[in-house]
């Protein structure tokens, strides 16, 4: 098999794992510091209990994430070593800043937090999860700036067949960044809000510890609505800066051959044949495509057909269309499900106004448990519609994936890879999925087992407060 | 006045430094758990001795990784991919080990115990072997070509000088972490980890004295840094006498640092006789990596010092304190979180 196609499902495989446990661990570290606060601030111990019975949750899962993370940073230069070398100075930049502004800081505030609930103040403890909150969005931040250089590359310059950092300033402010940061941040802070939903919904149709998933549904759905909401607004700010800086991307999550016509339909289903290059069959809603792209009801979008011809121009020969299909479904679906997240969340909050969510509303609480899916799907299906409606390049304009991959890396060692790593990786995910029904059947008043066969320390606090 | 390239260069080593000291000492701990432990408890013991900082030392080998593209993409690039197999084994071990921790104490179940404790056993032992021997193949030198590819076979990463470096830092870190066993524990085990750790000096000092005469007689490094080189030889030994020493007398503290210190010692040795290269091509010495050709522009080296030079210290900081926040000894009847 050719190296190249290895290359690339290893690293869809991998970074796709990954990115279920980001936004969880982003997510959920937000809403326990949130819930931490409110302890801190309002001094009920339902709130401590909240954050230690989520918390557990969160450290099954940050595990998984940290773990996976690792080769993240490894695979660039073990798969991608010719990349490495074009861009490292520019692209190595962002990844070693993420891991000594970020991953020191959740890393060490992490482990203060797991051990220190006897032995820190209050506030110093509630201080340590707010430091691992924001390391997580400081590690997002910084690996974002390197994947927005991809997509749109600034603040180089090409010297000696490869590329410079000229300007870091450039690389920060870089336009992509600020569209792209807060939509991934605000989407994992959807996805751990409406994991919290989902699994409170499960609780309260079983009807355990009704009280106290009541109280953390409140809270989540707050941030759910509010994140989802921000999340698609950002979204729809990246669309227009595609249309500038990735026309072709555009293009193809339209399934746009030709030009579209001013103003601009928006093709909701079709079928498309890339062979062809024609669509057979499809739905448009008038003027919606103009609106996405500009936020007017008028302006024209350019077809992949006119690109195609731009680029030959521009780069040479070859073929600048990435795969249609996939760029064009993987946008819709990440639409719908976002869609459908905003409606969940808002009626969930009606509910909650009219004062309904006191006795089980059945439909509405089953309808949360399938809830949990819906980021995930959108997270996932919108990083496929970013990282293949880019190809073939690596970096946009720069460098193509072909050029990208190690040369010296034989088709047996990735293929041995990828079994390896699929193999660990899905061991890892069964565990952790028996580790949370564990956890969540146990509920937040399980007596805790990593305090048993023990009595307490004496000269401890809680024994101080046991003997007096 | 140092180029940046020589501070890049030394950055490096400083972030090796640091991992292997800290993450030296829990992989160290991580084998005692299936050597010195005797039941479940003692083990979790073991674990929670380290619980609150290995997943903090482990960063310090993502920095260096980080540090490496950054600076020395070149290098990144062609080590990271030339040592593709025993990198993707080094992985597997630490995803093993990392999860296990969290994992073990979630069921209450024998054979699932068991089984994390085999993945934190191996997991602790795997990286520092193969770490060895990626570090003694830099320094005998690899087939790197003109194109700076590394085509390597499978004997010019595993041979007998490359083993013995891999036994060697594996060694080291089990001894360095029966002292820090030594440290954070009481009563029985720490009486037991401190009698192995005795009993292990003697094949480490003869490892030890191996590793030198072995890169002496397999490598070239010793011609252009012999001096150098003798000098840490020399210090090295001095802090490997001084370990026994205050292990005998039982300032455990200062026997630890003193462990650390050859640690450290061996890695200032190994920089120190790459230097400048980063990498030895065992084809020409005209295809050697080097602190020049494997290196990032100035600017981009200008960033990076900048912001490295500023991150550091909150970094060192937030990280003493919080050995300082659990310098409590851990014991049978303590908080056991994992």
């Amino acid at each position: 098999m050719d190296p190249l196609v290895l290359a690339r499902i290893q690293f869809a495989a991998t970074t796709i794992f990954h990115f279920f446990f980001v936004p969880m661990s982003i997510g959920l570290v937000f809403m326990i510091a949130v819930m931490e606060t409110m302890y801190v601030v309002k001094g009920k111990e339902v709130y401590k209990t909240m954050a230690k019975f989520w918390g557990k949750l969160f450290l099954i899962n940050f595990a998984v994430g940290v773990v996976t993370g690792i080769l993240q940073e490894f695979q660039f230069g073990m798969n991608w070593s010719d990349y490495s070398r074009f861009v490292g100075d520019v692209f190595g930049a962002p990844l070693a800043i993420e891991a000594l502004a970020a991953f020191f800081l959740e890393s060490t505030f992490m482990g203060l937090w797991i051990f220190g609930w006897e032995r820190l103040s209050k506030k110093v403890h509630l201080l340590c999860i707010w430091l691992v909150s924001f390391g997580t969005t400081l590690s997002a931040l910084w690996i974002l700036a390197a994947n927005s250089f991809m997509q749109h590359p600034v603040g180089f310059e090409i010297n000696n067949g490869r590329a410079e950092m000229n300007d870091f300033f450039a690389l920060i402010a870089n336009g992509q960044l600020w569209v792209e940061f807060p939509h991934t941040v605000l989407g994992a802070l959807a996805t751990g809000s409406f994991l919290i939903c989902g699994i409170s919904a499960y609780k309260m149709l079983k009807k355990k510890d009704y009280a106290f998933f009541k109280n953390s549904f409140k809270i989540a759905v707050i941030v759910a609505l509010s994140s989802s909401f921000l999340t698609a607004i950002f979204g729809h700010q990246q669309a227009q800066y595609l249309v500038e800086t990735q026309p072709m991307k555009m293009a193809a999550s339209e399934g746009l051959w030709g030009k579209s016509g001013d103003p601009a339909p928006w093709t909701v289903v079709a079928a498309i044949d890339p062979k062809t290059k024609e669509n057979k069959y499809e739905i448009k809603i008038p003027y919606l495509l103009s609106f996405l792209s500009y936020s007017k009801l008028n302006g024209e979008v350019k077809g992949m057909n006119e690109l195609q011809a731009e680029y030959t121009q521009k780069y040479g020969e070859g073929n600048y269309i990435p795969p249609v299909r996939t760029t064009f479904w993987s946008f819709r679906i990440m639409v719908a499900a976002g869609s459908l997240m905003i409606l969940f969340a808002a009626y969930g909050l009606y509910l909650w106004m009219r004062k309904k969510m006191d006795r089980p509303n059945k439909g509405y609480l089953r309808l949360m448990l399938f809830g949990i899916s819906l980021p995930y799907i959108a997270n996932t299906s919108g990083w496929i519609m970013t990282e293949f409606g880019r190809q073939p390049w690596t970096v946009f304009g720069l460098m193509t994936t072909a050029d990208s991959v190690s040369p010296n890396v034989t088709a047996g060692q990735l293929l041995f890879s990828i079994i390896a790593f699929c193999a660990i990786y899905t061991v890892l995910a069964v565990v952790m999925v028996f580790l949370w029904v564990k956890v969540i059947k146990q509920g937040p008043y399980a007596k805790d087992h990593s305090d048993d066969e023990h009595s307490t320390d004496p000269f401890g606090k809680e024994g101080y407060h046991a003997v007096s | 006045m140092l180029s940046l390239n020589e501070l890049w260069f030394i950055l490096v080593a400083v972030l090796f430094i640091g991992f292997f000291f800290l993450e030296g000492f829990d992989f160290g701990v991580g084998m005692a758990t299936g050597i010195l432990a005797k039941n479940d408890t003692e083990r979790r013991v073991l674990i929670n001795a380290i619980g609150p900082f290995w997943d903090g030392n482990e960063v310090w080998l993502l920095t260096a990784g980080g540090a490496i593209f950054a600076a020395f993409p070149n290098w990144y690039a062609t080590m990271f991919s030339g040592y593709y197999t025993p990198l993707v084994v080094l992985l597997l071990a630490l995803i093993a080990r990392g999860v296990a921790f969290e994992f073990r104490g979630k069921v209450q179940d024998d054979r699932w115990k068991k089984t994390w404790d085999v993945c934190i056993f191996i997991g602790s032992l795997l990286p520092p072997f193969l770490l060895g021997v990626v570090f003694a193949g830099f320094m005998k030198g690899l087939p790197i070509d003109g194109q700076m590819e590394m085509r390597a076979g499978l004997f010019d990463m595993v041979n007998w000088y490359t083993l013995v470096g891999g036994i060697t830092v594996t060694v080291l870190c089990f001894v360095h972490g029966l002292l820090f066993t030594v440290l954070r524990t009481e009563g029985d085990i720490q009486n037991r980890a401190r009698k192995l750790a005795k009993q292990m000096l003697y094949p480490l000092a003869a490892l030890l004295a191996l590793t030198g005469i072995a890169t002496y007689l397999a490598t070239d490094i010793f011609e252009a840094h012999g001096a150098v080189l003798s000098v840490l030889a020399l210090l090295g030994l001095a802090a490997f006498l001084l370990a026994g020493y205050f292990l005998s007398r039982k300032r455990d503290g200062w026997a630890f640092g003193m462990t650390g210190a050859v640690i450290a010692l061996a890695i200032v040795g190994v920089f120190a006789g790459l230097f400048p290269n980063v990498m030895i091509s065992s084809i020409d010495t005209a295809f050697n990596l080097t602190i020049h050709n494997a290196a990032s522009g100035h600017y981009s080296l200008k960033v990076m010092t900048i912001v490295a030079v500023s991150l550091l210290p909150f970094v060192l900081g937030y990280q003493i304190w919080s050995y300082f926040v659990f310098h409590k000894r851990v014991h049978e009847k303590s908080h056991l979180e994992y």
